[in-house]
């Protein structure tokens, strides 16, 4: 009895804790300004079945892709495990679902294969990061946080799979041995192999298997609870961001609904716009860039697709599409933290812009979309970059000095560079 | 020229209205360069018997160059008054030699009052092969030559066209190669953005000759192009390695034209 009681206290503690820490982070968002990603949904949801739960834009990269799969179905699968593993925490009962006979052998068994897989994924994974050092897991923004939290994530997945087939071990044996309560059932062909590394002595079993069962339920509730720190939240932002993910061609560019008021009005003055200006052009904080902008942060796993195909990035700059997505991301946190602290009207003097991201970074940009094609959920690091742009350009009138001589030629000349607009036609007299 | 190219404020005057717009952009009216291909998609809707005109000097920029580099308002002020224009006078579609005036007409002018149909040559020449009006017969001989295209940013990932273009090239019988990072993989040619207008930033290579690099992997004897600024930056990296002899950077629209001796 005592054990269901604590059981029931960490489970909603852990759940408990998981949606207070979630909902902030949903209250971050909201942060956001407007942004329409409602239409056309069942397009949304294609999208979002196809991307997230079909991993479609995974495959590009083949080794990842299959690694990576692994480790998504050993978490959706494994996971029904845990209903069980709920159930019988709460009634003291053992192995609850047993009654499925053997279909309930064939989940078992197929949870071990699935284990050993996630088990082994993550340690390839570990070795692609620590040992190999692939190159997409380096750069200026994968300080120690980022190293150390994508360390931590595998590392417990590992120990998880590893109580998970420890405890199956150990509840087999004692099935062999005929302990009372340890029913005949489920099917064991992964910890089979580990029975022989247990001792033989039933209470010793015993406490391996509780421990085992207590460390991976704890664990996953702790992870839960990890989650909202961690780029790993990626595991459940992935299909809300997919869903609202930007449906039109990736060439075009929002119009800005502001500006058209503005330039309606100086190109006929009878002209009364519908709604008031906003107070300011583009980005300079987070809260400047609209909710889908921050969702897309905080969905952000680093996987550094993005960086590794920039043309920017490639060459030296010192831009990073990633570094975009993780700036915007740490800037909303503090603004929340700071909200939390000091309340809504605390300035702490400091903005996306300059103090995160820096003018040298948007200006490299060549708005090519590989980094937005590259993205496995849809995450969409130029849709920032043209905010902060926006900000620099039409509010402070700062940007390098050929594209203020360019914009100059577009207003005067109608083109680019400094030609008349009467020799506009002279190609079709030429030659 | 050969033939007159036509203005809509003459066909106007005659009571007449073209099939297809032909939107020069400011790259093909100013930059020699790209005034050839423009002069070339001329001679091929000339040569198809298309009906078509160009706005001549009441053409003016899409605004797409102040839209990447942050200037709304610029954009909308351009938009705005090139739409006034394209809507007096009835126009329903549109064939750009560019695909950021393609990008910025098709996608960026709707939501202000601009709606047509818009097609990047390309497409033109793709449709014209599909129907049976364009060959690649009469002029030079492609057969066999290596030949690798380039995909413009805005017009692949942009907007998702890949094989209109190559369709182009397919005709020709021509040994077609592509570059490792090619179609929605496509490396960009460095001027995107309003970067044609600006010094990079610091880095440690410029990106067209990342990109010319990875051509000249291929061994071609064409790269095509589709984008008169991917045509500066291939062009450009091409005579920084020493090999604008050997290797040529032609538009879709040039390979067309001589391979039908236009």
């Amino acid at each position: 009895m005592a054990s269901q009681i604590i059981f029931v206290i960490l489970a909603l503690a852990g759940i408990g804790l998981f949606s207070y820490n979630a909902r902030k982070i949903v209250r971050n968002i909201k942060l956001g300004k407007a942004a329409n990603r409602s239409d056309q949904p069942q397009k949304r949801l294609i999208t979002m079945l196809k991307v997230a739960f079909g991993q479609t834009k995974m495959a590009v990269r083949p080794i990842p892709f299959f690694l990576h799969l692994i480790v998504y179905l050993g978490f959706v699968i494994i996971n029904l495990e845990v209903l069980e593993i709920i159930v019988d925490g709460i009634f003291g009962s053992h192995r609850a679902f047993a009654g499925l006979g053997s279909f309930y052998n064939f989940l078992i068994g197929s949870f071990e294969f699935l284990a050993a897989g996630v088990w082994l994924a993550c340690a390839v994974f570990l070795i692609r990061r620590n040992i190999l050092k692939l190159k997409r897991f380096s750069g200026v923004e994968m300080k120690s946080w980022p190293k150390s939290d994508a360390n931590y994530i595998l590392i417990t997945e590992i120990l998880l799979m590893s109580a998970f087939l420890t405890m199956n071990a150990a509840d087999a044996k004692l099935q062999i041995l005929g302990e009372a309560h340890y029913i005949n059932a489920g099917a064991f062909p992964v910890s089979t192999w580990l029975q022989a590394l247990l001792p033989d002595q039933i209470s010793t079993l015993i406490f391996i298997e509780r421990f085992c069962w207590w460390f991976h339920i704890i664990g996953i509730f702790a992870f839960l609870n990890y989650l909202p720190y961690s780029k790993h939240f990626h595991i459940m932002l992935a299909f809300p961001n997919t869903y609202f993910s930007n449906l039109e061609p990736k060439g075009e560019f929002t119009n800005m609904a502001s500006v058209t008021n503005e330039v309606k009005a100086m190109l006929d003055p009878s002209f009364v716009p519908a709604e008031a200006a906003p107070g300011k052009f583009g980005a300079k904080d987070v809260n400047d860039l609209s909710w889908a902008n921050l969702l897309n942060a905080y969905t952000c796993t680093e996987c550094g697709r993005c960086t590794s195909v920039c043309p920017a990035n490639l060459t030296g700059k010192l831009l990073s599409p990633r570094k975009i997505m993780m700036d915007t991301r740490d800037r909303i946190e503090e603004v929340g933290k700071n909200l939390d602290k000091y309340g809504a009207d605390h300035q702490d003097n400091k903005s996306l812009l300059d103090d995160y991201i820096s003018r040298e970074e948007i200006w490299a940009c060549t708005s090519c979309n590989a980094c937005t094609e590259a993205c496995p959920i849809n995450i969409d690091p130029l849709a920032i970059i043209v905010e902060l742009r926006r900000y620099a350009v039409m509010e402070e009138s700062v940007a390098p000095a050929s594209i203020n001589a360019m914009l100059g030629n577009v207003e005067n000349n109608g083109a680019p560079w400094k030609y008349s607009p009467a020799d506009r036609f002279n190609w079709a007299t030429e030659d | 020229m050969e033939f007159k190219v036509p203005t809509m404020a003459e066909l106007l005057a005659s009571g007449e209205e073209p099939e297809i717009l032909f939107w020069v952009g400011c790259a093909g009216s100013y930059d020699e360069r790209a005034q050839k291909i423009t002069r070339d998609i001329c001679k091929i809707l000339h040569h198809v018997g298309i009906k078509y005109a160009v706005l001549g000097t009441e053409e003016s920029c899409t605004g797409d160059p102040a839209k990447r580099a942050g200037n709304e308002f610029l954009f909308q002020m351009q938009a705005m008054t090139n739409i006034e224009v394209l809507n007096a006078y009835n126009i329903k579609k549109i064939v750009t030699g560019c695909p950021h005036c393609f990008n910025t007409i098709k996608n960026e002018y709707p939501g202000l009052g601009g709606t047509y149909e818009v097609i990047h040559h390309s497409q033109l020449i793709q449709d014209l092969i599909n129907q049976g009006k364009l060959k690649a017969e009469g002029g030079e001989s492609f057969k066999g030559k290596k030949i690798t295209y380039h995909d413009p940013c805005y017009l692949g990932r942009g907007n998702g066209i890949y094989e209109a273009p190559r369709k182009a090239l397919e005709i020709l019988d021509a040994e077609l190669v592509e570059m490792k990072r090619c179609k929605s993989n496509g490396l960009c040619c460095g001027a995107g953005g309003a970067q044609m207008f600006k010094e990079p930033e610091k880095g440690n290579k410029d990106i067209n000759i990342e990109r010319i690099e990875e051509a000249l992997e291929t061994q071609p004897q064409f790269i095509a192009a589709g984008c008169p600024f991917c045509m500066t930056m291939l062009n450009d990296g091409v005579k920084l390695k020493d090999k604008d002899q050997e290797v040529k950077v032609l538009d879709i629209a040039e390979i067309t034209v001589r391979a039908n001796g236009l």
